[in-house]
């Protein structure tokens, strides 16, 4: 799949056979110390429950970044960014996670308080009724407005599903972040992550648009807040992980869903439970970055996605942008050769 | 009760006429925002038809650039002095001393302003030399730092050389040396010119920006053309007429250049292309456009008349300060929309592009 000489883009192959299935740490100088190291996020077992998110603020000391109430769904987070190192996106879709029965059907549709849903609910509750304290005949209940609620504006129920997943960043085979770092801050450690060295780092900001997925960002936040004006992300919690430690989302994460681990066995892993996935009838189950073969050369996190990856704020076929870097320099030498050109006929042109 | 469920497979299609069976309304969650919702301002009009398209919120996908005007004020003085310096050994070889001098000083003023902006703009300016730890060819900023590097030290020389009239007598061996270095250090700055013409185009092409990236292919052009205008427009408004004609040529070529790049490259960069015609990066390239033609137009006659010179130096000048903000707005606005980078990726799993092995399909 790699292009003829390209090796900014295309399946990394072990060259030297220490890693099983890529040599993404060993193409950086690296001599096997370790496993390629790496995420799986499974989104359907996410609860959405944001330990993830504070966890990692806890352990890497990250600054606040925003109180804000943002109007979407539970997330107040908003996306990934130089303070947000884990964003759990929560979206609220109008129609049912596959053949899964939400319990709406047969039942009549309405507000709470109207007449049918009452008798439903009394024939529902057996046993003694003066256990329960509530009255559970007609219950009068009234809008703010005075009229009885069974009145205005009844509802149909309508199918609903919740899709949560907990973001991070990438950890690209070819990451783009570290191809464009003009002053060698961002490294691919042995773990065959992608870590910026907040001491080298100059603030430069190239690798924030360079990033195909929006995480990498440079940090504004004043003098006081710490590493102010550097590019920041998330390191795979690199101090832990030379501890043998996982890092501490994964630590967190009270569902799984959150796997961390060797990439080979993460891979794994991801096939067989989107197989299960898909043989309980979950059609929509897919992986995303899982493929060594797509445009960023497979992604040292993976995820089991419900929905397009856009849903979910996620670009849909996202590829390294030094893949087209020798043909961008190429393009160059000859633009500046046709300056050249251009200069020699201006003044052959402007003899006297 | 279906058996099946509610979800359909995705077939999801695209075109250039947007994406069937992917509308806004099938992820919005209720009250939430669409990704279209709003999106089109002032009444222009659209190229191609609003796309549908799903998106998280209609949050953008990509981060924009963290950089200020800095960085665009720099891709016009970088260009400007890379060009001045072509100009300058060329007036050097033909016996022009007033457009030789006007373009060496030019252009170590436009360096001197570029090394100004770049460091401004740094989240860290003490770490600027930093710039300096490694070379990295897949970093066309490193690449750039080295290109400027090796562009100041002759620039400067020629610069200097320029000026030695102006040294006390005791330093006359220093104004001897400068003579002795000044062809040679005037023609090495022009060796290195063209680079710092056209580095900047992959500097930008080479992100995930879609109106930087996808314009990849004729960026170079349009920033070598732009940065040819810009120096042929300092010494046009610069030097007298007599001895302008080459700068009014390169000028010249500079603006068809530049005309023809960006035609090309809008017409290859399919939506990614809106941007450059929307808010303020619209502004710039309509500003841009219409001055490259006044100038170029006023170039025509600029032999004929000291004033005419003057505005038609001064209309390049311009032009190319707004094609370089009007590129570099594009670039920003089409990071903010999450239209560019979904619609954009969506149209090459379809089949325009089959190179990439498709994302999230596993």
């Amino acid at each position: 799949m790699s292009d003829s000489g390209n090796k900014l883009y295309g399946r990394q192959n072990s060259t030297t056979g220490v890693a099983e299935s890529d040599g993404v740490a060993e193409a950086a100088g690296w001599r096997g110390d370790s496993p390629r190291m790496g995420f799986f996020t499974d989104t359907s077992v996410c609860i959405g429950c944001k330990a993830c998110e504070v966890a990692c603020k806890e352990w890497n000391g990250v600054p606040e970044d925003g109180l804000n109430l943002l109007g979407s769904s539970y997330d107040n987070t908003g996306a990934l960014g130089a303070s947000t190192w884990r964003h759990v996106a929560f979206i609220e879709q109008p129609r049912r996670l596959s053949s899964q029965e939400a319990g709406y059907e047969q039942l009549p549709t309405g507000p709470s308080g109207s007449p049918a849903v009452n008798l439903l609910a009394g024939e529902a509750i057996t046993g003694d009724r003066s256990q329960l304290g509530t009255a559970t005949g007609s219950v009068d209940v009234e809008a703010p407005d005075g009229a009885p609620l069974a009145e205005t504006r009844g509802e149909a129920r309508s199918e609903f599903r919740w899709l949560m997943e907990s973001d991070v960043c990438k950890h690209c085979t070819h990451a783009a972040c570290l191809d464009v770092c003009p002053t060698g801050s961002l490294f691919r450690t042995e773990f065959g992550t992608v870590v910026v060295q907040d001491d080298v780092c100059n603030g430069c900001g190239y690798c924030v648009p360079a990033c195909p997925f929006g995480v990498i960002d440079r940090r504004e936040g004043g003098k006081a807040v710490k590493n102010n004006g550097l590019a920041q992300k998330c390191t795979l919690c690199y101090d832990r992980l030379q501890d043998g430690m996982t890092p501490a989302c994964a630590q967190a994460c009270p569902t799984e869903s959150i796997q961390f681990g060797d990439i080979d066995e993460l891979r794994r892993r991801a096939q067989e439970r989107q197989r299960t996935l898909h043989d309980a009838g979950v059609a929509e189950a897919r992986l995303y970055l899982d493929n060594p073969n797509d445009g960023i050369g497979g992604g040292g996190a993976m995820f089991l996605l419900l929905d397009e990856p856009e849903a979910y704020g996620l670009p849909p076929d996202p590829v390294v942008t030094t893949r087209d870097l020798p043909d961008m320099w190429k393009k160059a030498g000859l633009a500046a050769l046709t300056a050249i050109a251009g200069a020699l006929t201006a003044f052959a042109g402007g003899r006297r | 009760m279906t058996t099946e469920g509610g979800y359909t497979p995705s077939s999801d299609s695209v075109g250039r006429e947007g994406v069937q069976n992917f509308g806004r309304g099938r992820n919005a969650a209720p009250g939430a925002k669409g990704g279209r919702h709003g999106r089109r301002r002032r009444g222009e009009q659209p190229m191609v038809p609003d796309a549908e398209f799903t998106s998280y919120y209609g949050r953008p996908v990509l981060k924009a650039a963290p950089w200020t005007a800095d960085i665009p004020a720099y891709f016009f003085t970088g260009g400007l002095a890379g060009g001045a310096a072509l100009l300058g050994a060329g007036a050097d070889l033909t016996d022009r001393p007033a457009l030789r001098r006007a373009s060496r000083l030019g252009s170590i003023g436009a360096l001197l302003a570029s090394f100004g902006l770049l460091v401004h703009d740094l989240g860290r300016p003490s770490r600027f030399v930093n710039m300096l730890r490694v070379a990295k060819p897949t970093s066309p900023m490193s690449v750039g730092t080295w290109i400027l590097s090796a562009f100041s030290l002759p620039a400067g020389i020629a610069a200097a050389a320029e000026l030695r009239g102006l040294l006390p007598s005791r330093l006359a061996w220093v104004g001897r040396t400068l003579a002795a270095l000044d062809r040679p250090a005037g023609l090495a700055a022009a060796a290195v010119g063209p680079a710092v013409m056209s580095y900047t185009a992959v500097l930008v092409s080479d992100t995930a920006t879609p109106s930087w990236h996808e314009g990849y292919r004729e960026m170079p052009f349009l920033f070598t053309g732009s940065a040819a205008l810009a120096a042929g427009g300092l010494a046009i408004l610069a030097v007298p007429t007599s001895e302008s004609a080459p700068a009014r040529y390169f000028a010249l070529g500079g603006a068809a250049l530049e005309l023809a790049a960006e035609h090309r490259m809008e017409s290859s960069m399919g939506i990614a292309a809106e941007p450059l015609h929307e808010g303020k990066a619209g502004a710039f390239m309509k500003a841009a456009k219409t001055l490259t033609v006044a100038g170029a137009l006023g170039t025509l006659f600029a032999g004929r008349s000291r004033r005419i010179a003057a505005v038609s130096g001064a209309s390049l000048l311009a032009s190319s300060f707004c094609t370089r903000f009007g590129i570099f707005h594009a670039g920003q606005q089409s990071a903010r929309d999450p239209k560019y980078t979904v619609v954009l990726q969506r149209e090459r799993l379809s089949g325009a592009d089959p190179k990439p092995a498709p994302a999230g399909q596993g």
